[in-house]
């Protein structure tokens, strides 16, 4: 398929859709990461089989795709068109599945999803609450089409952006109308995107680079994993007309080490575009050039922002330099350089298509659009959700996210990754945008929501960010280098029991330092985690360093563990399973705890079904 | 020596030697080879005509490089928030012990190397342990050894 001008690009859809039946049964099973763990590819497979073991093949198709979004309930399929939903799948299912629903056109009740709150099955994938509330205008499509099929994606419309700013906008139109819709970078800072466009357009040099940041550095996060692997041409549709308006003839695509599926996915989406002639010299008929290159990071946090990025697409060790003058001046090999996040060039097509307008009235004031998270942790429904920026913690938390599991009480949000801060149970309300997000002390960040109940530690989870960002800082500076690894010490004596009072003044001063004099916003934004949660959650803090106390029973030191005579059976599981020989005991007898062997691993803490292993 | 150098010079002549590739040339490698042979790294340096000292920073730098040969068995245990939230770091620890080794060492029959990793994109199924590609999901210390003995 070679596409020469924009009208061609408008006949070969409309070739594409005529040979498509629409009404042609079509088993869209997800293949993204949650499910590849659950074994879905299998699942995949047994469909495949079943088709041709009942001669079907030619009748139903069987799609794999990106993630659907409800990781909890994996592995997934989708079947259209009615748009059924089956969850939980396991490969002795699928021959029901096709006996049922694709010949008898009945549903396999035991594999729909239940609404516990209405008490009854639903059958189509948009009466699911996990999906009802959100407004998935990235993320639905990926259902929808095959990431490896150029012509799925032209079939619901892709490449119609890029052909409409080819087919008569001028540059700086298309800069106006990303200024006009209000968009704000989905990579963590959140500057407004149509500005950086103009700034990288207005300087000065002929050779001016676009890039995508698909690093995805924040743990906890999947969201850019999500989109690159399940719909890559719309990243590349982003990217060529961003490219058009920043008058940029060359870009990279800057991906993480651990995604090869993603790095897969896009490598060959850019060799179908090249070949479409969606890439290269003159696309579309209109003299304009572009081509991009594609390059794994070496799995290092600080790469994500920008300079570090920059310095190791040259080759380099990723250290990131000051900021006083910006990259869209001097970035890449010193050239203009304009690098947005994965997410943020998916929803350029979208505001193309549908107007600046449309995209403005989605959103708050100050934030625009559909946001994707990653909502994980100590929560019910797990996995990736896509909501109108302003919707509140809390709807996103319960109603979507279904609470937190066993009964437990939730405890606090983290937002905005290792930069962002803990969230506590008061502000539950808050809405969700960049300015609320920050003004609590967090930020909004790439996209993670980690869920935190009872059982989670503050004291240990600040330490853990701390750590994080210590092993990951570059070393470059001294506040960063020196101050976090302070900063680590003080925590972990505090959640070893060592802690002082003093302690908690001293880990403002240097928060403070780290703020003020970092050079990159790895160090600046470092003691976001810490502030947030000694603001909040300063009795837990007092517990660990006055009480020796760990009050959601997680740091080992500070907790101890016992058998409860009155409960203990004497099954004698804890004692077979113990690795230190701790306990002791006879068959049917209560069983005893030996504290100066104890190792705290908490085995027999989880093993036992009697309720009678204590910690305190 | 351990590199074969007609090996690294298809790897390097595919990057047309230059300096700019370097990241990329050394992840070959790294795939060849499963770690970068010291010699390979001099070799590299005298290939893109580079200082040695920039050859070792960048393979020092990356998590991804490793100077040190792995286990035949690689186990990755996800450190990242979700997991750790959820309890990885006891998970971790069981393999520690079972293995007798540390995060980041190989047992001296090298058959098992064991690394911890900031999240792998499975968050959803956390704790999660990757061993050979292979994920598993909703670990817990009790399942470490049914983990190691299915080997
Ligand atoms: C330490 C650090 C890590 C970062 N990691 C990422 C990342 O993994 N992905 C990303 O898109 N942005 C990351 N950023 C933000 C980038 O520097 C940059 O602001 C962003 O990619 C710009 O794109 P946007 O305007 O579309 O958000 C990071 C920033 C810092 C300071
Ligand atoms: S935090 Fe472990 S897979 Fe993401």
């Amino acid at each position: 398929m070679k596409v020469t001008s924009v009208n061609e690009l408008e006949a070969i859809r409309s070739e594409i859709l005529a040979g498509k039946d629409q009404d042609k049964p079509c088993i869209a099973v997800c293949g993204g990461p949650g499910c590849l763990a659950n074994q879905c590819l299998e699942v995949r497979d047994a469909f495949v089989n079943e088709i041709a073991a009942k001669g079907l093949t030619d009748k139903v198709d069987v799609r794999t795709t990106g993630c659907h979004g409800f990781c909890e309930c994996g592995p997934i399929a989708l079947i259209y068109p009615q748009e059924i939903f089956y969850q939980g799948l396991s490969i002795d299912d699928i021959p029901e599945i096709i006996e049922e629903t694709i010949i008898n056109n009945k549903t396999v009740d035991r594999l729909l999803y239940t609404d516990d709150e209405a008490g009854q099955l639903v059958e189509t994938e948009g009466e699911v609450p996990f999906y009802k509330q959100q407004m998935r205008l990235i993320l639905g499509n990926n259902s929808k089409i095959d990431p490896h099929s150029i012509e799925d994606y032209i079939a619901i419309g892709g490449y119609s952006a890029l052909a409409k700013v080819l087919g008569g906008m001028q540059p700086m139109d298309v800069v106006d109308e990303i200024k006009n819709s209000g968009i704000r970078g989905r990579g963590g800072g959140g500057f407004p995107t149509g500005r950086k466009w103009e700034s990288t357009r207005n300087a000065e040099g002929d050779i001016k680079y676009v890039i995508c940041n698909a690093d995805e550095g924040d743990p906890g996060a999947f969201m850019d994993r999500s989109i690159l692997e399940g719909n890559p041409h719309s990243v590349l549709e982003g990217m060529i007309i961003g490219a058009y308006a920043i008058g940029s003839n060359e870009g990279y695509v800057y991906v993480r080490n651990e995604y090869p599926l993603a790095l897969k996915n896009i490598n060959l989406a850019i060799k179908q575009a090249r070949e479409a002639g969606l890439l290269g010299d003159n696309i579309l008929g209109s003299g304009f050039n572009f081509d991009l290159k594609v390059n794994r990071g070496g799995g290092a946090f600080v790469c994500g922002e920008s300079t570090a990025l920059m310095a190791s697409l040259e080759g380099k060790p990723g250290e990131p330099r000051a900021k006083y003058i910006h990259t869209s001046d001097k970035g890449l090999w010193d050239r203009p350089s304009n690098l947005n996040n994965v997410e943020t060039w998916a929803n350029i097509p979208l505001i193309i298509n549908n107007g600046a307008d449309w995209y403005s009235a989605i959103g708050t004031e100050s934030s625009k659009g559909t946001k994707v998270f990653s909502l994980v942790g100590k929560i019910n429904n797990t996995g990736l959700v896509e909501v109108p920026m302003g919707m509140t913690l809390r709807e996103i938390i319960f109603d979507i996210g279904g609470g937190i599991p066993d009964n437990k009480a939730f405890k606090a949000v983290q937002t905005g990754g290792p930069s962002g801060g803990c969230i506590p149970e008061s502000l539950i309300d808050l809405p969700v945008d960049y300015d609320r997000l920050t003004e609590v002390g967090s930020m909004m960040g790439s996209g993670g929501m980690i869920v935190m109940d009872e059982d989670t530690c503050m004291v240990d989870v600040a330490r853990y960010f701390i750590n994080f960002l210590m092993e990951e800082s570059c070393g470059k500076c001294v506040p960063c280098r020196e101050g976090l690894l302070r900063m680590g010490e003080i925590l972990t004596d505090i959640t070893e029991g060592r802690g002082r009072m003093e302690d908690l003044d001293l880990i403002q001063d240097l928060s403070e330092v780290l703020r003020d004099a970092s050079l990159c916003g790895l160090g600046q934004t470092a003691p976001n985690p810490v502030m947030s949660t000694l603001k909040y959650f300063r009795n837990e803090y007092e517990a660990h360093i006055k009480d020796h106390k760990c009050p959601a029973g997680v740091c080992t030191e500070l907790i101890t563990y016992s058998i409860d005579a009155g409960n203990c059976t004497g099954c004698g599981l804890c004692l077979k399973k113990c690795p230190a020989e701790a306990i002791t005991g006879e068959t049917k007898q209560p069983h005893v705890l030996d504290a100066g062997k104890c190792i705290k691993c908490g085995i027999c803490y989880d093993v036992c079904k009697f309720d009678a292993v204590r910690k305190e | 020596m351990t590199a074969n150098e007609s090996k690294l010079d298809s790897i390097i002549d595919e990057y047309n030697a230059e300096p700019g590739s370097l990241i990329s040339i050394l992840q070959d490698i790294q795939a060849e080879y499963n770690y970068l042979p010291e010699e390979s790294l001099e070799y590299v340096a005298k290939r893109l005509d580079i200082p040695r000292v920039q050859v070792f920073g960048v393979a020092t730098f990356f998590k991804a490089f490793s100077l040190k040969p792995k286990g035949r068995q690689q186990i990755h245990v996800c450190m990242g928030t979700a997991c750790h939230v959820r309890g990885s770091k006891k998970v971790l620890e069981e393999l520690e012990r079972k293995l007798e080794i540390k995060a980041g060492d190989t047992t001296p029959d090298g058959e098992f190397t064991l690394e911890t990793v900031n999240c792998v994109g499975a968050c959803a199924l956390g704790p999660v342990v990757v061993e050979n590609e292979e994920y598993h999901g909703e670990m817990t210390p009790i399942k470490v050894e049914s983990l190691l003995n299915s080997k």
